[in-house]
């Protein structure tokens, strides 16, 4: 007898996590089915990084609703789950005169949007605020609720956290198609799988709009818009205190240059509308830009060492405001083009989905109790566990270094290799505990890291390395 | 956990091991070597293949073996050897912050030798763009891939770069049973000057015939999961190919690991990027000094060694009560001049300059003359009939005496 859950939900990114999490507190038995081997694996784990209040979203918007909804969750949901942040305040440069005289228009939008600590500032002050800025600014708009997060770290921890409280994982549950029969959804996935579920929910990012097709809709089409990046190293994170965000255009929020929660220094994205659902190559053309931008607002980052280069895909459609839609009759809800916020946006969204739920007529009885968690932090803000003589002394692999450029133990990986959402490929890893994203790129600790994984997973090496053309299995 | 020693070394490679030698052989009580890596040695550790040892023990030995050979001999004459053990900051201007596997501390000392060696630039670094697939190494993690891990890497690679070091990558992934499907370089020549070329002609040539593909770059790396080729573009006709692999590895385009200095705001020389150093190894903060190939990028492990040994010497006199100089000036360097060792002069007599000044070019030069200049005023010139790309040559170190210490920083230049 196949099991029914109550509730299936299509995409572990951040947005799909976030609804697992949020249901998980109720009495439902919930599955999460995800086309990749990990949590957060599309546009979640490639973006800007950045925790946005929403304040340049368009007034009367679900996305701001939903944006500033998510800010105040996060505020307290961030620190308990340990997921790294840092509340340094967004900058906006207007570098033209016209820039300027927008800045007004924002200023007014934001409080719109109920973000009412922004205030415009002179040109003096921005050199006080950010002394390195190339010349020629007229002034900015201060957003000191900007923040930086983990982008890694959320979607585990909201994954995490669903699966402590009863949550079925399903990974590598690409979705091949979707029955409807007598209230049940049947979620069809390679070979003989199959998921059942009362209530679906589309959280499928790229692909959402593919689902939503598969359950006869055509509200929208998701555009991959590519955004690549470039990471600096850890010396240029001093030469900016605060996010440096453009004046925005129509069609992107523009090229930024913000610190990450790692130390390091972003500069991007370019904004390409593409076809390709999976081309997430950089190019020549896009890092160009990215270095001719760079050099115009923060010249001395030209002299840094470049430590990687990145693309991302937001799920951009033809609308101006997130596609989420309950179709009642179907018990379904469609979680779509959430463009480029779903970060910012998960736990807002999650809760708003809970309560489309409940309108489809799902009973959401809260559980006794709801588990928390507490991630490893990865961030540079608080203490990391080479820093700690206290963890070292409990555990001395917490003082053997593995990856030297991120300062990654051996007591930190092998904790990633046997939590509750183990890492079992490389960038699992990577993304989970940093190693071998440093200034090195794994010139020193890849293949010590490669060796670690496949002895504590039982993993031939070559699966590891792509080098059999299969894909990692779990 | 505080520990206090006389002269604290911090990278057991050639350069840090040479030195805490020669310090002990000049009578130095307490020498501490720190590394991170588990065992002593520094990057001959990688290196399987044989060519080390003529200078420094006049034997033959294969990289292991000489690392082995230094880490024994430093053991036997009292020098403290802690490996696993990382550099995290600086706890003052003569104390270092550490953790290792029994805790976190500060490592002071009267002096302490920085000799932290050196990376190859990694792909991202190079901005090469593309998709980020298995299969793109550096000779260093492909040296740790086969021969310390016992990893496979591939079947067909390509190899970006044609100087000494990408012959050591030649000659791992031949000994690992790869073909190499070309040798790249964006220069007109090769540049596997002696004492590679006699093996380069070997191996390359007769044996493994691969062929060097000379100004071309990479301008795209394919394939998603796993490398399937490289996209080269042809510099003279900006034609462009694929050649199909599943392996790429960057060679070269050295990066001092230069983290400890600049954590310590060490003064750093551009284009050499590791600390600026007068000719007595002295770095610009007081007690601090600096060898090996932190300075400037790789050199052989016999010259990293010899610079560890003289700069034991330059701290042996600091720890005998030689005053640190209070004025130095920068030696600049102009393109194509790519660095310049040492790379300042220090205002306390011309005692400890050195005899030569080394310096790298960017790329072939045929009949250059290089010239000093202080100001307006033309110091030294000499004429070298040719200066090839990665490759130190020797200026000489004549002009240092007529350096005016108080006037601006001297210049190298290339004439004409």
């Amino acid at each position: 007898m196949q099991k029914i859950y109550d509730v299936a939900i299509i995409g572990a990114g951040a947005v799909g996590t976030a609804i697992a999490r949020e249901l998980s507190r109720y009495k439902l038995k919930i599955a999460l089915v995800e086309a990749k081997s990990d949590v957060g694996m599309g546009t979640t784990k490639a973006n800007t990084a950045i925790w946005h209040t929403g304040f340049d979203a368009k007034p009367g918007t679900l996305e701001a609703q939903l944006l500033r909804r998510s800010y105040a969750l996060m505020e307290s949901y961030a620190p308990e789950a340990g997921i790294p942040t840092e509340r340094l305040g967004g900058l906006l440069v207007a570098w033209t005169e016209d820039q300027f005289q927008n800045l007004s228009n924002l200023l007014q939008r934001a409080h719109q949007n109920g973000v009412t600590d922004v205030r415009i500032i002179s040109a003096e002050e921005v050199y006080r605020l950010e002394p390195g800025l190339n010349e020629g600014a007229w002034g900015g708009l201060f957003v000191p609720g900007e923040s930086l997060i983990c982008p890694f770290t959320l979607p585990i921890a909201f994954a995490t956290q669903a699966l402590l409280n009863g949550a079925d994982l399903k990974l590598n549950f690409p979705v091949q198609g979707i029955q409807q029969e007598d209230g049940v959804s049947h979620v069809f996935g390679p070979g003989e799988q199959r998921v059942s579920a009362r209530y679906l929910i589309n959280a499928a990012g790229l692909y959402s709009d593919v689902i939503d097709h598969m359950l006869g809709h055509y509200d929208f089409t998701v555009t991959p818009r590519r955004g690549e990046l470039i990471v600096y190293d850890k010396f240029a994170r001093s030469l900016i205190n605060h996010i440096i965000l453009p004046v925005p255009t129509a069609i992107t929020k523009g090229v930024l240059i913000s610190p990450t929660v790692y130390g390091n220094i972003l500069l991007g994205p370019t904004a390409e509308d593409l076809e390709d659902k999976t081309n997430t190559a950089t190019s020549e053309a896009g890092l160009a830009m990215l270095l001719e931008k760079g050099r115009a607002i923060l010249p001395q980052l030209m002299d840094e060492e470049v430590t990687a280069t990145y693309a991302g895909l937001r799920a951009a459609t033809e609308h101006k405001d997130y596609q989420i839609r309950l179709h009642g009759e179907q018990r379904y809800v469609c979680v779509g083009g959430i463009r480029s916020t779903g970060v910012s946006g998960a736990m807002g969204i999650a809760e708003y989905v809970a309560d489309l739920l409940a309108e489809a007529g799902l009973s959401l009885a809260p559980k006794p109790e709801f588990k928390t968690i507490r991630m490893p932090n990865i961030g540079e803000a608080t203490p990391r566990p080479y820093q700690r003589p206290d963890l070292i002394a409990q555990n001395p692999d917490y003082g053997r270094m593995v990856c030297h450029c991120e300062k990654v133990t051996m007591g930190e990986i092998l904790d990633a290799i046997h939590s509750p959402l183990p890492a079992r490929t490389l960038d699992g890893l990577r993304r989970r505990t940093r190693a071998m994203q440093g200034r090195c790129q794994g010139f020193n600790c890849q293949a010590h890291v490669v060796d670690i994984l496949a002895r504590e997973t039982g993993q031939d090496p070559k699966f590891l390395l792509a080098l059999d053309g299969r894909e990692v299995q779990r | 956990m505080s520990v206090k020693t006389d002269v604290l070394i911090v990278g057991a490679g050639p350069a840090g091991l040479a030195s805490a030698i020669q310090l002990k052989k000049l009578g130095v009580q307490q020498v501490t070597v720190v590394d991170r890596e588990p065992e002593p040695g520094g990057t001959p550790r990688l290196c399987h293949h044989t060519g080390f040892g003529v200078w420094d023990f006049h034997r033959l030995y294969s990289g292991p073996q000489y690392a082995r050979r230094y880490a024994e001999l430093a053991r036997s004459l009292g020098v403290d050897i802690r490996t696993e053990t990382t550099i995290t900051g600086w706890d003052d201007e003569n104390a270092l912050t550490f953790t290792s596997p029994q805790g976190t501390g500060v490592l002071a000392a009267s002096a302490i030798l920085l000799a932290t060696g050196v990376r190859e630039r990694p792909r991202a670094a190079r901005l090469i763009p593309g998709y980020r697939p298995r299969g793109v190494f550096t000779t260093g993690s492909l040296q740790r891939f086969v021969d310390e891990q016992h990893l496979p890497v591939g079947k067909r690679a390509v190899i970006v770069g044609a100087e000494g070091v990408s012959l050591s990558a030649f000659m791992t992934l031949t000994g690992a049973g790869l073909e190499v499907a070309a040798m790249l370089t964006d220069l007109p020549r090769h540049q596997m000057y002696f004492p590679y070329a006699p093996a380069k002609w070997w191996l390359m040539d007769v044996v493994h015939r691969t062929p060097i593909r000379t100004r071309v770059r990479v301008q795209r790396i394919l394939g998603r999961k796993r490398v399937e080729g490289v996209e080269i573009r042809r510099l003279d006709d900006d034609g462009v190919e694929v050649i199909p692999c599943d392996a790429v590895v960057f060679t070269g385009d050295w990066i001092p690991e230069n983290e400890v200095a600049r954590k310590g705001g060490l003064e750093i020389a551009p284009g050499a990027l590791g600390p600026r150093i007068d000719g007595q190894f002295r770095t610009s903060q007081p007690g601090v000094f600096a060898a090996g190939n932190l300075l400037r990028g790789a050199e052989t492990a016999a010259t990293s060694a010899m610079e560890g040994r003289f700069a034991a010497a330059s701290i042996n006199q600091y720890l005998q009560g030689k005053a640190w100089p209070r004025r130095r000036l920068p030696i600049q360097v102009a393109p194509p001049i790519l660095w310049s060792l040492p790379n300042s002069i220090s205002a306390d007599g011309a005692s400890g300059q050195r005899k030569h000044i080394a310096f790298r070019v960017a790329r072939f030069i045929n009949n250059a003359t290089m010239q000093v200049f202080q100001g307006a005023k033309l110091l030294y010139e000499q004429r070298f009939s040719h200066l090839p790309p990665n490759e130190t040559m020797y200026l000489s170190g004549a002009w240092l005496t007529q350096v005016d210490p108080d006037g601006p920083p001297p210049q190298i230049r290339l004439s004409g």
